[in-house]
C-alpha cells in the first residue's frame, strides 16, 4: 500500500474517474499553486473499482470549487483543517460557470467584444448541458478521455 | 427597466396585453400619434436591414417621436473598432430607447448588459429575432382571434429559419397547438427543437415532405424559401424545389379561412398569383409589424420610467 503523509490544511479530492486526474490538474491550473500536490493513480475503490485522489496542500480559498463541479460533480472534496476532515463535499454542476470555457462559436459575440466574459448557464441538469449566455450554443459537459 | 432580447421575455398576460395594444393602435392611430413626442429612437444597425430598420423608424414617427442612428457597421465606430458595450453607453445619452442589429449572436444582450435605456433586439445573427416573431403573433392573433386551437404548417428550411424556431417557442405557450413541419430531408427541425421543445412539451407534430399533403389540414401555413446552397447536391434541390412553391393550385386544397405568411423577401417560393387570394396575408403582415413595434416602444418606455 502507498502511503502518502496526510496534510495539514487544504483539499483531498476523492473518487476520481480513475486515469483523469491528470487532465484535472491541468484543469485546476495546480501547476500555478506555490504548494504540495500529490496525485494518485489507479488506487483501489470498493465504490469504483479503480480510483484516482489528489491532494492539495493550500489555503482552502485557493481551490476554484465551481469549476470542478463542472469538471466532474462526482468527484468527493474532502476540505481538510488543522489535519482533520471538516467537511465531506460532494460537488453538484454549478448553474453558471465563467471565464472556465470559452464559446466555440464564431459568430458569437464573445469573439469579438472586447474583455467579455465567457459565461455558461446551466439548461439540462439532466443531460449536464450548458449553453453560452449571449448566444445560446450548447456546450456538453466536459468529457476526459483516459 | 426591461429589454426585449426574446418573445419569451415576455409571460403569456404580458404578450396579451402587447397584443392587445398594438390592436388598439390599428383601430385608434390618432390617439397614440403624440405618444412619444420629444421622446428619440436610435437605431444601431450594423448590417443593412432595410425592412426591420425601417418599420422601427415607421414606427417611432406615428407615435410621434424622432429617430437617429445608423445603419451599417462601416458608418459607426465599430468601423474604428468601438465595442458594442461602448457604443451603448454613448448612444444611452443621446436617446430614450434603442433597436439593435448586429451580425453576432448575442451582441443585443451585451448591449442590454450596459445600456441606460430600453434595448430592443432587431436581429443578431442566427439568434433571436423577437420582434418578427411578435409580428407573425400579432397577424395570428388579429386574423384569427386565437393564438389556442390552431393546426400550424410551417414550410420550407426548418432547419436554419430561425423565425420558424422561435414561432414554435411562443405558440407551444398556447393550448391546443399543433404543428405540421413540410420540409425536405435535408432540411428538417433540428433535433433540438423536435425533442427538447415539441416531445419534451408533448405538442402534436407531424414531419411530411409534400406540402399538399399537409394543406388540408392547415389553420395557418407559414412559409419560408428554401435556398439552393443548403442542398449536398443539384438533384436534390431539382427534385424538391417545387413541391414548395406555393401555387393556386396547391393553395385551392387549403380551407377557407386558411391564413398565408411569410417573413419575407419572398423569392420564388410563393407564386405572386396567390398574392389576390384573401388568404394571403404576408403584406398585411408586414403593417402588424409596424403597429407591434409602435406597441413595444410605448410599452418599454412605460416600464422605463415606473419606479
Amino acid at each position: 500500500m502507498l502511503n502518502i503523509s496526510g496534510i495539514h490544511e487544504g483539499f483531498v479530492l476523492d473518487h476520481i474517474q480513475a486515469g483523469t486526474s491528470l487532465s484535472i490538474y491541468k484543469d485546476l491550473k495546480l501547476e500555478q499553486l506555490d504548494c504540495s500536490v500529490a496525485i494518485i493513480k489507479n488506487a483501489r475503490s470498493s465504490k469504483m473499482g479503480k480510483k484516482d485522489m489528489i491532494k492539495v496542500e493550500c489555503p482552502i480559498d485557493a481551490l476554484d470549487l465551481d469549476i470542478l463541479g463542472f469538471i466532474d460533480h462526482n468527484i468527493t472534496v474532502n476540505i481538510i483543517k488543522n489535519d482533520n476532515i471538516v467537511e465531506k463535499k460532494k460537488l453538484h454542476l454549478p448553474k453558471q460557470i465563467v471565464n472556465v470555457i470559452k464559446c466555440k462559436n464564431p459568430r458569437c459575440i464573445t469573439s469579438i467584444e472586447q474583455e467579455l466574459d465567457q459565461i455558461f448557464i446551466l439548461t439540462d441538469p439532466e443531460k449536464e448541458v450548458y449553453r453560452c449566455k449571449y448566444c445560446e450554443e450548447q456546450q456538453k459537459k466536459k468529457k476526459y478521455r483516459k | 427597466m426591461r429589454h426585449m432580447m426574446s418573445p419569451l421575455d415576455l409571460t403569456v398576460e404580458e404578450l396579451d396585453d402587447l397584443l392587445h395594444l398594438a390592436s388598439d393602435i390599428e383601430k385608434n392611430p390618432d390617439k397614440y400619434a403624440h405618444a412619444c413626442d420629444r421622446k428619440k429612437l436610435a437605431t444601431c444597425f450594423y448590417e443593412p436591414s432595410t425592412r426591420t430598420r425601417l418599420s422601427f423608424e415607421a414606427a417611432m414617427q406615428n407615435l410621434g417621436g424622432s429617430v437617429l442612428g445608423f445603419s451599417s457597421a462601416d458608418s459607426s465606430s465599430a468601423a474604428k473598432g468601438e465595442s458594442v458595450s461602448d457604443t451603448i453607453r454613448v448612444i444611452s445619452c443621446y436617446a430614450d430607447i434603442c433597436a439593435i442589429r448586429h451580425p453576432k449572436e448575442g451582441a443585443a444582450l451585451v448591449a442590454s448588459s450596459k445600456s441606460g435605456i430600453p434595448v430592443i433586439n432587431a436581429g443578431d445573427g442566427g439568434h433571436q429575432h423577437p420582434t418578427q416573431t411578435l409580428t407573425d403573433l400579432m397577424t395570428i392573433h388579429s386574423l384569427k382571434g386565437r393564438l389556442s386551437d390552431l393546426t400550424i404548417g410551417l414550410c420550407g428550411d426548418l432547419k436554419f429559419g430561425r423565425t420558424v424556431h422561435s414561432l414554435i417557442h411562443a405558440l407551444i405557450r398556447y393550448p391546443n397547438i399543433k404543428f405540421v413541419l413540410i420540409s425536405p430531408e435535408e432540411l428538417r427541425i433540428p433535433s433540438y427543437i423536435r425533442q427538447d421543445v415539441l416531445e419534451k412539451h408533448k405538442i402534436p407534430f407531424v414531419e411530411m415532405e409534400r406540402l399538399e399533403d399537409a394543406m388540408p389540414d392547415l389553420d395557418i401555413l407559414y412559409m419560408t424559401r428554401v435556398q439552393k446552397e443548403r442542398f449536398f447536391n443539384e438533384e436534390d434541390y431539382v427534385r424538391m424545389k417545387d413541391f414548395y412553391i406555393l401555387t393556386k393550385e396547391k393553395l385551392a386544397l387549403a380551407k377557407e379561412d386558411m391564413l398565408v405568411l411569410h417573413p419575407l423577401p419572398r423569392v420564388n417560393e410563393i407564386s405572386v398569383e396567390v398574392d389576390d387570394d384573401p388568404r394571403a396575408v404576408y403584406f398585411k403582415q408586414v403593417q402588424y409589424g409596424v403597429y407591434i413595434r409602435m406597441a413595444l416602444i410605448l410599452t418599454l418606455l412605460k416600464w422605463k420610467e415606473e419606479p
